[in-house]
């Protein structure tokens, strides 16, 4: 392939992944390491730099849309990230020292968990959960606007959280990817924050968890610019649409497909790293 | 939908408006360095496309970018000699300063409301991602 040729088709892809990543909510980010090693052969550590970046175009592309609607939550976001980044440091730090079929074994993983996450049914709203001191004390409680009005709620469990958010950022940095399936665990099923809260506060937090690995792979030479510009500028476009139609639009067959397509990607990725291939 | 039933304990009225008010200038700020960032990336595309489009292009072997494309200065100085894969780089430095910035820039927002709890976390947060940037040697 040449320069033009593969920069077309790989902005194509791009663009579609961020498309169907912002209307399923799944993230584009996910599927796009899978898919340039797998059908363009792409070394794993040239995909995961350019994937990274791209995670941070969608993140801080959203973000404006996001705020107006004043669900998200910038005090959990920002105590939350502390752990990210940490573990946002960690990631990147391992990433230069396994081989490159362990990450396809982990990154795997990952993909099978994101479609069995994908396929769960959400964890039922919380209605008048106690304070918890812990998240009273770092004043971590809000409300967002609801049909009828401002609605409060009180995070829970905030140290599982915190834990598991550590190793959503190790992820982020291992893989290049926003890790949105282990956020959701951490946010929703261990803290009880609501659905639209997590949401919007984690598509805050993504962007500043990616910042920080990014340095260490630009600086060791993960980001090629000719790779990196297509899935950039690809995934952008794709996610600022996706997310502007996402409310006419009906999901629920399109998620159901787009999980379907991260699970064969997922196996994929397992036999690849097992079997050597990658 | 039963309406809201637990009394919010916090946030206060007033604060939690002030934290939306900061939150939509903040989600500008990064719209804004993102917009920037995917235009400069552009522009650089448009001259890599029109000098190299018909070489072939081969990520199978992992090599690692060459230090003009590894670090700032490296890539200042490729922008300066004209070359579109410095101003790529250029772009995507861009975009890995807007998250940083809208971290700086949250430390002025808690301090204006004098949250000093969340001006220390912040500037934890600011600290460990200004020690992955400068300790990963993308300075020099």
């Amino acid at each position: 392939m040449t320069v033009l040729e593969f920069t077309a088709v790989v902005a194509v892809v791009s663009f579609v992944a961020g498309f169907l990543g912002a209307l399923t909510g799944l993230g584009g980010g996910v599927v796009l390491v899978p898919l340039l090693t797998i059908f363009f052969h792409v070394d794993i550590r040239y995909a995961i730099g350019a994937s990274l970046v791209s995670v941070i175009a969608t993140s801080s592309g959203a973000a404006a849309a996001y705020v107006k609607e004043g669900f998200s939550n910038i005090r959990i976001g920002m105590f939350l990230e502390i752990a990210t980044t940490f573990g946002a440091l960690l990631g990147a730090f391992l990433a230069t020292r396994i081989p490159t079929s362990a990450l396809a074994i982990i990154f795997g993983f990952v993909l099978l968990y994101s479609a069995f996450l994908s396929r769960k049914p959400r964890p039922p709203a919380q209605r008048n959960l106690p304070p918890d001191p812990l998240a009273t004390r770092l004043r971590l409680n809000g409300s967002f606007p609801d049909l009828e009005g401002p609605r409060s709620y009180n995070v829970q469990h905030v140290p599982t959280g915190f834990g598991l958010m550590f190793g959503a950022g190790a992820l982020s940095g291992l893989l290049g990817i926003g890790s949105g399936a282990v956020k959701v665990l951490a946010m929703d099923q261990a803290m009880r924050i609501p659905f639209k809260v997590s949401t919007t506060t984690s598509n805050f937090m993504i962007g500043v968890t990616a910042a920080a690995s990014a340095g260490v792979y630009l600086s060791r030479g993960y980001v090629d610019p000719g790779l990196a510009m297509p899935v950039m500028l690809g995934v952008l476009a794709g996610s600022l649409l996706g997310s502007r139609i996402l409310v006419k639009a009906e999901t629920k067959s399109l998620r159901l497909v787009f999980s379907l397509v991260i699970l064969v990607l997922g196996l994929q990725m397992l036999y690849n790293g097992f079997w050597g291939k990658i | 939908m039963p309406a809201a039933q637990a009394p919010a304990p916090q946030p206060l009225p007033a604060r939690a408006w002030d934290d939306h008010r900061i939150e939509v200038i903040l989600g500008n700020l990064l719209r804004s360095g993102v917009l920037l960032s995917a235009a400069v990336v552009f522009c650089g595309a448009c001259i890599y496309l029109f000098r190299h489009a018909h070489e072939p292009a081969d990520y199978r072997v992992f090599r690692g970018e060459p230090s003009e494309f590894r670090t700032i200065p490296g890539v200042i100085q490729s922008v300066i000699n004209g070359r579109g894969r410095g101003l790529i780089q250029l772009g995507l430095l861009f975009l890995i300063a807007t998250p940083i910035a809208r971290v700086a820039f949250s430390i002025v927002g808690f301090a204006l409301e004098r949250d000093r709890m969340y001006v220390a976390f912040t500037l934890i947060v600011l600290a460990i991602l200004l020690y992955s940037l400068l300790g990963s040697g993308i300075g020099s």
